[in-house]
C-alpha cells in the first residue's frame, strides 16, 4: 500500500505461472483483500476496504482494481483522480498498491500500476502521484523503477498538542 | 549536494559498466569518457572490486565489468564506500548547546533524512531505465519532464 503503511516486497517467493487477470474489484474480492492487507501490515481494516469498494461504485473518479491469478486475489490497487487539492491541477493518485506475499517477484505490482495509470490516461490525466513513508525504501524503489520521481510538493506535519 | 570527485567517478564508472552488463570494458574507455585519470580510476575500481560490485581482468581483451545486481544496488551503496562519515547522523551533534542550536540540528537532520531516503531508493537500474526513457522521448520529440502517463 502506498502512503498508508502496507508493504510491498518485490523480491520474495516465486509466484504462480497462471495468467494474470486485472479487473475492477467485486464484493467477493474484498475479504481476500482485507486478508492480504492484514497479513502484510499486521492490522485488519475491513471498514476501510469495504469503503474503497463502495467508493468506486459511487465515484466515477476512482478505480479499485484487483489482479487474479489461478482464481486467487494476487494483488490490488486503488487510484483516484483529484483536482485542486493543495492547489494542484487534476492528477491521478495511486493511493494503494499491494501484492500477496506468495505472488511477489512476478511483476504483479507493475501490471497493476500500468493498469491504474492507463485508467488515468484514459480520463485525460497526465500526472500521477503517490505518497509513501520515507523509510519504505523498497516501495519507493518500486515507484521510481516505474519512472516516478520527487515532485514539486512537500509534506509537512506536526503534533496537534 | 556536492560529492567528492572520486565518488562521482565511481558512480559514473559503475553506471557505464552496468549499462553493458557482462561486457569487459577497458578502463581507458571509462577514464576518457568521464575525463578522469587512469590512476584515479584504478583506485576507485579497486574499492568497487573489494565491495564485489565490479571485477577486473588483466591482459589482452581484459578490462572491468559490472558483477553486481543493478536492481538492488542503490546510489547510497556506492556513495557510502567513498564518503565515509557523510551520514553520521546525530554522532556529530554537539551536546549541551542552546535550544536554537538544537532546532538547527533538527532541520539539518531533516535534510539528511530526505537525502538518505532518496539515495537509498534509487537503484542503478532505475537510473539506466530513466536514461533510456529520456533518450526514447528525445527520439520521439517529446519534451522531457515528470509526466509519466504517456509511456
Amino acid at each position: 500500500m502506498s502512503g498508508k503503511g502496507a508493504g510491498l516486497v518485490l523480491m520474495n517467493e516465486r509466484a504462480g505461472e497462471g495468467e494474470l487477470v486485472i479487473k475492477p474489484v467485486t464484493l467477493e474480492d474484498v475479504p481476500a483483500i482485507v486478508g492480504i492487507d492484514a497479513e502484510v501490515t499486521g492490522s485488519a481494516k475491513a471498514d476501510f476496504w469495504y469503503g474503497c469498494y463502495a467508493r468506486q461504485n459511487t465515484d466515477a473518479k476512482c478505480r479499485f482494481l484487483v489482479a487474479h491469478r489461478d482464481g486467487e486475489v494476487a494483488g490490488y490497487t486503488f487510484g483516484a483522480i483529484q483536482a485542486w487539492e493543495f492547489g494542484s491541477p487534476p492528477c491521478g493518485w495511486v493511493e494503494v498498491i499491494s501484492v500477496a506475499p506468495q505472488y511477489r517477484n512476478a511483476h504483479v505490482a507493475t501490471k497493476l500500476f500500468d493498469a491504474v495509470v492507463a485508467y488515468f490516461r484514459d480520463n485525460g490525466i497526465d500526472t500521477v502521484r503517490t505518497m509513501l513513508h520515507i523509510d519504505d525504501h523498497q516501495l519507493i524503489s518500486f515507484f521510481r523503477m516505474q519512472g516516478m520521481a520527487a515532485g514539486p510538493y512537500i509534506e509537512l506535519e506536526m503534533q496537534a498538542d | 549536494m556536492k560529492l567528492q570527485q572520486g565518488t562521482m567517478c565511481a558512480i559514473f564508472a559503475v553506471l557505464h559498466m552496468a549499462s553493458r552488463p557482462k561486457e569487459q570494458i577497458p578502463a581507458s574507455e571509462i577514464a576518457e569518457t568521464y575525463g578522469v585519470s587512469q590512476h584515479h580510476l584504478a583506485k576507485v575500481l579497486r574499492t568497487l572490486s573489494l565491495a564485489g560490485i565490479v571485477e577486473s581482468t588483466r591482459g589482452a581483451g581484459g578490462g572491468c565489468s559490472f558483477i553486481g545486481d543493478a536492481r538492488k544496488i542503490t546510489l547510497y551503496d556506492i556513495i557510502k564506500l567513498f564518503e565515509t562519515g557523510w551520514f553520521a547522523g546525530d554522532s556529530n551533534k554537539p551536546r549541551g548547546q542552546s535550544d536554537e542550536a538544537g532546532e538547527l540540528y533538527r532541520v539539518m537532520g531533516e535534510v539528511d533524512r530526505h537525502t538518505a531516503a532518496t539515495l537509498q531508493s534509487v537503484t542503478l537500474q532505475t537510473i539506466l531505465n530513466n536514461a533510456r526513457r529520456t533518450a526514447r522521448r528525445r527520439e520521439n520529440g517529446v519534451a522531457d519532464g515528470r509526466m509519466i502517463v504517456a509511456e
